[in-house]
């Protein structure tokens, strides 16, 4: 347990300091990069709702102070945290995880990873810019969502490959 | 009352969840006011340690074009201090009364922290209390309106941008002389539309809209940006005008916030005023 929890701190640190580095990063107007929600995404498959809750309202509210915008950050990460388990449950594999398991690219296939990140992260950046938008502008809140999958999936999948993935938890 | 702590244990992520989002959502609408938290944003110095840290590096790349443009603004302030020189002399004005002329005292920033893609944009400056600056101030560039404060620390200022869809700001076509309101609307970080005018005012492309000082933020007559494009559609009561900002947010390095000395004393005589006509 504390040598999980010291991953999750430095990788807590990481993923904070990289969002600092995306902020003024923007492709074409409308595409952002909110690397932060693989620091949920890619926790052991039976971390508990709860622990996820906290940890995606800690990393939200961080990431808030940042971007000027308190509470709109955590309010998408904890309900993207909540979602979380259920969606990893609707997609379980045939034979179910192995005890233990990570949700990552080399453990579990390209497929089901994609399956797996896309519409929740999809479901972040959606909810996160009606809401920064207080939802007016809908259309042009779809064209930032979508431009900003593309550009964030593009970017987790590369860090999947580049950097070593934990096997088992 | 056991059954219910069961039930409370059993339903504990999605209790957790609710409380979690309420609480969020009640720091959303804290944000969202106008003078709000003063902790935890970029005006707190760890935070805009490490922005300033990041914007070195930036700037050292621009360097050249702020040059440009400081040098320039160099030469048309003395130009102007010259013409008003000439004109004081000619008109033997040289004493004037000092508590006007001191009215606007302005504090020069650097900006440490700058976005303009997001809905809501904000800007993070090296001055704060130690400057005298409050929030509600308003600050300019050399090119135009920039924003106002929203919160202070005692090193840094976190100011609301004109490319905020939550700002407004009170203006004036200088040519016509018909007020109006800057809004910006989310897009296009170098447009922003003006609202509020009536049908029966005759705008021209190229119209220079400036700020009104209706609001007691800006002082009169600051350059907000050129008319673009108007149209007005059929039984609508407003044209609908897009304004071409004159500040190119997208670099912005240098500002200048400006202190009103007599804000209080105009606030609170409009405050009575208003009080008395209730």
């Amino acid at each position: 347990m504390t040598r999980n929890l010291t991953v999750y701190i430095i990788s807590f640190v990481a993923y904070v300091l990289a969002q600092v580095f995306f902020k003024n990063l923007v492709l074409f107007n409308t595409g952002f990069c909110f690397l932060y929600v693989v620091f949920i995404l890619m926790m052991p498959i039976e971390t508990s709702n709860l622990f996820l809750m906290i940890a995606g309202f800690a990393i939200g509210f961080i990431v808030d102070v940042f971007y000027n915008s308190l509470g709109l950050h955590a309010f998408t990460m904890v309900f993207i945290a909540y979602l979380r388990n259920y969606w990893l449950g609707t997609i379980t594999p045939q034979g179910g995880y192995d005890p233990g398991a990570m949700p990552n690219l080399p453990s579990q296939g390209v497929q089901w990873f994609l399956v797996y990140t896309m519409p929740l992260v999809f479901l972040h950046h959606l909810i996160l810019f009606l809401v920064e938008s207080t939802g007016t502008l809908f259309w042009y809140s779809m064209l930032k969502t979508i431009s900003s999958l593309i550009f964030t999936m593009t970017v987790i999948v590369i860090l999947q490959y580049l950097l070593p993935q934990r096997s088992r938890a | 009352m056991e059954r219910l702590f069961n039930f409370l244990y059993n339903y504990r992520a999605f209790f957790t969840f609710i409380l979690l989002e309420f609480f969020c959502v009640w720091l959303i609408i804290q944000n969202n006011q106008y003078q709000s938290t003063k902790y935890f944003n970029t005006s707190n110095s760890v935070v805009a340690s490490i922005n300033s840290t990041e914007d070195g590096i930036r700037e050292y790349f621009s360097l050249r074009d702020i040059n440009a443009v400081l040098s320039k603004e160099n030469t048309f302030l003395r130009n102007k201090l010259e013409e008003r020189n000439q004109l004081l002399h000619l008109y033997k004005l040289n004493q004037t009364d000092s508590t006007m002329l001191k009215r606007f005292e302005y504090v020069n920033a650097k900006v440490v922290n700058n976005t303009t893609k997001y809905y809501k944009n904000f800007i993070t400056i090296d001055r704060g209390t130690d400057f005298g600056l409050q929030p509600g101030m308003a600050v300019i560039s050399s090119a135009g309106a920039v924003g106002k404060v929203k919160s202070v620390s005692e090193h840094y200022a976190v100011l609301i941008s004109l490319l905020n869809i939550d700002d407004q700001v009170s203006c004036v076509i200088s040519r016509t002389g018909n007020f109006g309101t800057i809004q910006w609307e989310g897009t296009n970080s170098s447009i922003t539309a003006l609202k509020y005018i009536p049908r029966h005012v005759k705008p021209t492309v190229g119209d220079s809209i400036v700020t009104s000082g209706y609001n007691a933020i800006f002082p009169p007559g600051i350059f907000i940006g050129k008319i673009k494009e108007f149209k007005l559609k059929e039984e609508a009561p407003f044209y609908e005008i897009k304004v071409e900002l004159g500040q190119d947010f997208g670099k912005l390095s240098f500002v200048e916030v400006i202190k009103y000395r007599q804000r209080k004393e105009r606030d609170s005589l409009e405050r009575t005023t208003i009080g008395e006509a209730k």
